[in-house]
């Protein structure tokens, strides 16, 4: 295992790598070092057959969406209706769930394994230009993304007749400019047309049918194109011989908080569990300070929390889902035993509330209701009676029973992931997750925090390491 | 003076034509004005709004969405510590703290002499380096409280003048595209048929 003052947070390890096999390199960026290792070779084997035989190929390979939802992207780019064009390629590059540290690593390290992907993302589904949106705060991500196009297009390997072949496709980059919302698929689009960024009503549920200015459109993430090079060089039983047959693959994970070595890592798919994770040699090594591990985010900050208990879930969306949480961005943050949870939950919930885009009323107002009732509760100031209402203005965007996890301390079981909602898209949702698993899993901290009103001191959330 | 300026509108120019229709050029449009003047003025917007054909209203309506673009003028230098858990997690109420007493600002304030807007912010994508800041957009891992004093000193005497452009400037390198390379932007307006390369047969 190794780590590289180039590439601020990555670990490498002795495991399969797909997407991050070039990030040993300082000059990784480069078109230099990208062609000298296998760089754009991909592309060329995969412009050497018809379109719909790179199509199948990448089914085959059933690469699960990278961004949060886990959607087969060969199955998404299959959703476009029949018979209408033009067709459009949006690459999400918004990266900004809380906990998640992927996609802007592999802008910075391999920007031309992302435009390799693109390219061959829209030779195989027949999208006539694709818009790569990087997220605003990212400067270098958009430097490094912004000379590599420029090599690309001189070297005739983006624009007219790439590689001399009878493929055109332009690649425009574009930034955002500071907006969590922007991450769901319909928001970035309205976003990419120059509106406000909010999400569009569903139905259409896939902007594959409606997309940008009303065309079929995919939207894929970042990481989840960064596979199709080494994919086409590989071939799908390469890549499916990797992982597990219903999460093949490897997959970025990035894991902060209190562990003995925070980083990003590149994992296989579908076996490595949580305990590998959390307390591997090769991985994090485990609780910092060998203090006792109390709670972890498992997919970032709009997942519903896991404990101890769940240590030995694999990343597999099959089972993380019953067991009441999600895999979402490849994100988990560890809580130690010196956490105050009541406040670390107040940190998520304060997020949420500043990114709600304000169109859903459950969202725009029980976001900050959330908020308020919260701060009151973590300050010393709450009563009995906000503990209850927290969990009902949590109804009103959820109804129904919230997904949560099972707890042996508790004697409780879990109840499954997904929840049901009462808005379009799931920033609504992710302002309540935290306070419901926090309520859920840890009840003594905030019945304390109630009944000994202004004597408990307010604590920082952790201690600094 | 805070139109665009010439060289601008002809940059503003290029970057409209790469996209099928002009108005999606509004945020990279707003990005160049704050980067002109350090903010986005109101003058600017009217501009872009007469450069992509909507109204100003329109512009400021889209430019008031987006957490970046700023109104008024702020610092040179814009800091911005991030509060998110996993930065929460890791100690970043201290780097606040610190930062506020070391300015001499509250979070949102900035300081007498114009150098230095300090703000909180969101997560900034860079989690397992917690806690984590931004100086106009770039990042600081892993921070301690000292090390928040010495970049204020470092901001205030000068020496990361080079490193860290002024407020508003974002990526130094810019996409250009040739001409001859260029395919056009596709419109969604015009019927199109199938891209030829559908056709059945290898591209290459």
């Amino acid at each position: 295992m190794t780590t590289f003052p180039h590439a601020p947070g990555f670990v490498a390890g002795e495991r399969p790598q797909i997407v991050t096999e070039r990030f040993q390199y300082e000059d990784s960026y480069t078109l230099e070092r990208y062609r000298a290792t296998g760089g754009y070779e991909g592309l060329r084997k995969a412009l050497q057959q018809p379109s719909s035989a790179v199509h199948e190929e990448v089914k085959s390979a059933t690469i699960l969406g990278r961004g949060g939802a886990g959607f087969p992207a060969g199955t998404k780019w299959g959703l476009t209706p029949q018979g209408v064009w033009p067709r459009y390629l949006v690459v999400n590059g918004d990266e900004s769930e809380p906990g998640t540290y992927k996609d802007r690593l592999l802008m910075e390290r391999d920007p031309h394994q992302l435009i390799e992907g693109c390219l061959i993302a829209c030779y195989a589904a027949g999208l006539s230009q694709c818009f790569l949106y990087i997220r605003g705060e990212m400067a270098l991500a958009q430097e490094r993304v912004a000379a590599a196009l420029n090599e690309a297009y001189a070297a005739g390997l983006v624009g007219r007749n790439v590689m001399g072949s009878s493929f055109s496709v332009d690649v425009v980059l574009h930034w955002g400019a500071g907006a969590y919302v922007v991450g769901e698929e319909t928001a970035l689009i309205e976003s990419l047309e120059g509106n406000r960024g909010m999400p569009r009503l569903k139905p259409p549920y896939f902007p594959a049918a409606i997309g940008l200015y009303g065309k079929p459109t995919i939207v894929n993430n970042v990481e989840t194109l960064s596979n199709l090079p080494w994919l086409m060089r590989n071939g799908s039983a390469a890549y499916t011989a990797i992982g597990t047959k219903t999460s093949p693959g490897t997959r970025m994970v990035a894991v902060s908080g209190h562990v003995k070595r925070p980083g990003v890592y590149e994992i296989v798919n579908g076996t490595t569990t949580f305990r590998d994770l959390l307390y591997g040699e090769e991985f994090c090594k485990g609780i910092r300070n060998g203090n006792a591990l109390k709670a972890f985010v498992p997919g970032g900050g709009s997942a519903p929390w896991f404990t101890a208990d769940q240590l030995d879930l694999p990343f597999e969306a099959s089972q993380v889902g019953p067991a009441g949480s999600m895999l979402g961005s490849g994100a988990v943050m560890v809580m130690d035993e010196t956490t105050d949870i009541p406040a670390a939950a107040l940190t998520l919930t304060n997020f949420y509330a500043h990114e709600s885009c304000g169109k859903c009323t459950p969202c725009r107002e029980g976001g900050t209701w959330l908020q308020r009732i919260l701060t009151r509760v973590v300050n010393g100031d709450g009563t009995t009676e906000d503990l209850a209402q927290l969990v009902e203005v949590g109804s009103m965007i959820c109804p129904g029973n919230f997904p949560h996890a099972s707890s042996e301390r508790l004697g409780l079981a879990a109840v499954p992931f997904p929840y049901k909602m009462t808005t379009i898209c799931f920033v609504g949702p992710s302002a309540y997750a935290p306070v419901h698993s926090a309520l859920t899993l840890f009840p003594e901290e905030f019945a304390a925090r109630v009944k000994h009103r202004r004597t408990i001191p307010v604590t920082a959330v952790g201690a600094p390491a | 003076m805070s139109r665009l300026s010439d060289d601008n509108v002809k940059l503003s120019r290029e970057i409209i034509a790469r996209y099928p229709r002009p108005k999606s050029a509004l945020v990279p449009l707003l990005h160049l004005a704050q980067e002109q003047d350090g903010y986005v003025t109101r003058e600017a917007m009217v501009h872009i709004g007469e450069l992509i054909g909507v109204t100003s209203a329109e512009v400021y309506g889209t430019a008031s969405f987006y957490e970046m673009f700023r109104f008024e003028p702020v610092g040179k230098y814009l800091i911005n510590i991030c509060g998110t858990m996993s930065c929460a997690l890791m100690g970043a109420h201290e780097l606040m703290h610190r930062a506020e007493e070391k300015l001499g600002v509250k979070a949102g304030g900035t300081t007498s002499d114009g150098l230095i807007t300090l703000a909180h912010a969101e997560c900034q994508a860079a989690c397992t380096e917690a806690p984590c800041l931004q100086v106009n957009y770039r990042y600081r891992y892993r921070v301690t409280p000292e090390q928040v004093e010495q970049l204020i000193d470092d901001l205030r005497a000068g020496r990361l003048a080079e490193e860290i452009p002024s407020h508003g400037t974002l990526a130094r390198v810019r996409q250009s595209v040739s001409a001859e390379r260029f395919v056009g932007a596709v419109s969604p307006d015009v019927e199109a048929a199938q891209p030829s390369w559908l056709a059945g047969k290898a591209a290459l």
